[in-house]
């Protein structure tokens, strides 16, 4: 190999002390990363075969093995291994991050094109080419997304507070076998529960938008449930008895001091919630439906929600294809932002509320 | 304000474990009272069992009676909360609320039973709790901060201080200077001397000069073997506790030569 780089004079220990040891300059790494980037090149393109990603990889394995080996032979192997850990710990890192960044630019540059004030003002209706706009979809998803959560908020915060301060035996753990089951529920068996529910309920072929939110916060409950469970679990039970110790009741102490010190993290934990309910598509396709119009009254006819929106404007297009398909990418990117804004607003929240700490 | 506890032939249970046996004693007002002995020996759990904090752990109650000025503690219909609100108590390690100020600390426990008054009240509280707690010297100026960026000395000071802020009757304190350095230490036991005048305190130490130094009588409990019940083994002023101690027992923990 090109890349075998000798060991070097100037990493020999000076003899009188003992606790020194041989180290490779930071250089060598550059080196063999870039040497090994070049003879995969090269064999690769010898060989006629692969793409880039092919070259890469070859680059990577051949980078790990190599480097491996002149730290063995400089370094000894405790440093080699430690060596070895931290690049495959930022090779899988790199390669984690590769979907984010494709997905985030694929729907950047996608969305882009339509990604105009027309897009947030105009619904379909009667369009049928180019130009129109997600306006009701925008809208529907708020709506649903919103309804649900003020549904799933206090179910899910009372179950989780009943778990974690005052259930014991037989029902608070078969309240949490059946959170447990909810979680894994397939969100279209959702769509059908909400949709026969409101079937039974209401007569046939009820679809509307409090349809569409209630088979959201069947899936929306047991997150919300699990991650306060938690979080009120970690409250140091000290703040408990020093409430106690005021004579202060235990009601009072959950919704003062438990709740308070917690609510950081509960309001993140209903976000993140929220982030994954956001992009649902298959129960809202039948619980709420498809419309090409603005509806905003959730308790009449079918509403449009963007991950519906996206799926209808790419799976069903008009004629010409290519002004739907623009709209889908830009839906995409819509409902990307829209998760993305309430990320922050709930770090903002959560940075806002969280437990006074450190000295001034 | 300051009110005597009397206790007889009293048990307490953790379920079916029996913690500490049989223990009856008169607990002064207007004095500090010491709970020594070596650990696991159930001097907590009594101690607990004052203010009815032990019933926090599922499946604990007592049997026998404790009073308090003559009036049973576990009588029924006896409700917890309004027997915390007179008893008082300072934990091992400070815990003020993280979500509050200092000053709200010291309002805590106004505030979360309702007690309306006007903010200059408050204040007033708040001064004189601090004070009382030997605090306000050092919080006066940054009473908005919050309570968990004082040190650990001036924390449980600030413990203290929202524990005398509810005006108990009796304050009860489980080891509160065993997080502590020396001389936060010391200024806690003087706290100690001065609350003495008002309240009936009762502390509970792993020290056994600190006993020696703040109170004006000992309890020594002691534990036969693991499993076994705690018992109360004597009692008596502390002079005579430290000199003349009537049970080999207690001779030899407190002369170090235990076990």
């Amino acid at each position: 190999m090109s890349t075998a780089t000798a060991p070097r004079q100037s990493a020999q220990a000076p003899v009188d002390n003992p606790l020194t040891a041989g180290q490779l300059p930071s250089w060598v790494t550059i080196a063999v990363g870039v040497a090994a980037l070049a003879v995969s090149a090269l064999v690769f393109t010898l060989l006629d075969t692969g793409g880039i990603a092919l070259i890469v990889v070859g680059a990577v394995v051949l980078f790990l093995v190599v480097m491996h080996i002149i730290s063995l032979a400089v370094e000894g192997s405790r440093r080699a291994v430690d060596r070895l850990a931290k690049h495959v710990v930022v090779t899988m890192f790199l390669l984690a991050l590769l979907p984010l960044i494709s997905v985030t630019w694929t729907a950047l540059s996608h969305g882009i094109n339509r990604l105009d004030p027309e897009f947030f003002t105009y619904s379909m209706r009667n369009v049928v080419g180019a130009g129109g706009g997600a306006a009701h979809a925008v809208w529907g998803t708020l709506i649903i997304t919103g309804i649900a959560t003020l549904i799933s908020v206090p179910i899910g915060l009372l179950t989780a507070v009943y778990l974690a301060e005052y259930g014991r035996g037989a029902l608070a753990r078969s309240i949490t076998f059946f959170v447990d089951v909810m979680t894994g529920i397939p969100s279209i068996v959702a769509g059908l529960f909400a949709y026969a529910l409101f079937t039974l309920v209401f007569g046939p072929g009820t679809i509307n938008g409090i349809a569409g939110a209630v088979a959201l916060s069947v899936l929306m409950i047991p997150v919300v449930v699990r991650s306060t469970e938690e979080l009120l679990r970690i409250v140091p039970n000290e703040l408990r008895e020093a409430s106690y110790a005021l004579g202060v009741p235990k009601w009072k102490t959950i919704m003062r001091i438990v709740i308070p010190t917690a609510v950081s993290g509960i309001v993140a934990g209903v976000i993140l919630a929220l982030a994954r309910i956001m992009g649902e598509t298959a129960p809202l396709m039948i619980a709420a439906g498809f419309t090409q119009s603005m509806n905003t009254n959730p308790f009449s006819g079918q509403m449009m929600t963007l991950p519906v929106f996206v799926f209808d404007s790419y799976a069903r297009p008009g004629i010409p294809r290519e002004p739907f398909w623009d709209r889908a990418w830009t839906g995409s990117l819509t409902l990307i932002l829209i998760v993305m804004l309430l990320n922050l607003a709930g770090r903002f929240i959560a940075k806002r509320f969280a437990p006074k700490t450190g000295r001034k | 304000m300051s009110k005597r506890i009397e206790a007889k032939n009293l048990d307490i249970y953790y379920g079916k474990f029996k913690a500490v046996e049989d223990v009856s004693m008169v607990i002064e007002p207007r004095a500090v009272t010491a709970f020594i002995g070596p650990s696991g020996c159930g001097k907590s759990t009594f101690l607990r069992s004052l203010n009815r904090m032990h019933e926090v752990i599922n499946g604990a109650y007592v049997e026998g009676e404790l009073l308090l000025d003559g009036h049973d503690l576990y009588g029924p219909g006896v409700d917890p909360v309004n027997v915390r609100r007179q008893i008082g108590m300072v934990f091992q390690r400070p815990n003020p609320f993280p979500t509050m100020s200092i000053k709200e600390n010291v309002l805590a426990g106004l505030r979360l039973n309702n007690k309306r008054m006007p903010g200059r009240e408050q204040d007033e509280v708040c001064e004189k709790a601090l004070r009382g707690a030997n605090l306000w010297e050092e919080v006066k100026n940054r009473l908005d901060l919050p309570g968990s960026g004082l040190s650990g000395g001036q924390q449980q000071r600030l413990c203290i201080a929202r524990a005398i802020a509810m005006a108990p009757d009796v304050l009860l304190m489980d080891e509160p200077c065993s997080a502590l350095d020396p001389i936060s230490t010391l200024a806690i036991e003087d706290l100690i001397q001065e609350l003495k005048a008002n309240y009936t305190i009762v502390i509970v130490t792993h020290n056994m000069q600190q006993a020696a130094r703040v109170s004006d009588s000992t309890a020594f409990f002691n534990i036969a073997g693991t499993g076994a019940p705690g018992k109360l083994i004597e009692m008596g002023p502390t002079e005579q506790i430290f000199s003349t101690p009537e049970k080999q027992e207690t001779e030899n923990y407190i002369t170090g030569r235990f076990g």
